[in-house]
């Protein structure tokens, strides 16, 4: 088996290249409502960016970065996020998932319902990416220098 | 039995190039998809959104209306399912510590 030996180039590379990929990720999230991109695309940018770290510098080091053992409870927190909006909208006096009952008060129905689909981006995209960098850590599970 | 497997592989995917040629062409106004109104009469959902998911959202990507809000029961099924494969992954691969 190939041993993991470090190398300058690569981590320089991944310096530099890695908060471009995360920035980049956030603007597909965030810009969804006026370009392609939204909730799936941004957050498998995202988790290209973590995985990016654990490929180039092991596994101890990407700990320092993100923690595997929050992966998981960062997905189910990615979905509860997009249940919770639903939910709110369902207890102040509408269907369930029907943004334009949102308790915030000052916006006309129509920025509430583009409000409503922000926040449910912003919660596929944390899950998408913690379930990814949760898939690749079960996957390496167990080899020593990986 | 590989010969027999390949020619299936073959007579099938030539079934469907022939079942393709009897799809409408991209863009034909006259096709059944792509009238306003279902042969029943009925109003199609797809003029409805194209009318009015600027208005009704105030989102200029129309996919991402449609994604999120007119099917946002569909995309928390996918999220779902993100997360049920997650979960399986951690349960199938991890392995118990041993306390040696």
């Amino acid at each position: 088996m190939l041993r993991y030996k470090s190398n300058l180039i690569i981590l320089m590379v991944r310096h530099v290249v890695c908060p471009f990929i995360m920035l980049f990720a956030l603007y597909v999230i965030f810009h969804g409502h006026y370009s392609p991109g939204g909730g799936f695309q941004g957050g498998t940018i995202m988790a290209a960016s973590l995985l990016l770290m654990r490929l180039a510098a092991g596994r101890e080091i990407a700990q320092l970065q993100f923690k595997s053992i929050l992966a998981t409870p960062l997905g189910s927190i990615g979905v509860l996020i997009y249940f919770g909006t639903g939910f709110t909208a369902l207890l102040s006096g509408g269907e369930f998932l029907n943004y334009r009952f949102l308790p915030f008060a000052g916006f006309t129905a129509a920025e509430l319902r583009s409000l409503g689909i922000l926040m449910v981006e912003i919660g596929v995209g944390l899950a998408v990416m913690a379930i990814l960098v949760a898939i690749y850590d079960d996957l390496l599970e167990g080899y020593p220098n990986d | 039995m590989k010969i027999i497997n390949g020619l299936l592989l073959i007579a099938f995917g030539a079934l469907l190039v022939y079942a393709s040629l009897g799809l409408p062409d991209r863009g034909v106004v006259d096709a059944v998809m792509h009238r306003e109104k279902s042969p029943a009469g009925s109003q199609g959902a797809s003029s409805y959104y194209i009318r009015n998911a600027d208005k009704d959202a105030n989102t200029p990507n129309m996919v991402t209306v449609i994604l999120a809000d007119y099917r946002g029961y569909d995309t928390l099924g996918e999220e779902t399912v993100i997360l049920t494969a997650g979960l399986i992954c951690f349960l199938v691969l991890r392995r118990k510590k041993n306390k040696s």
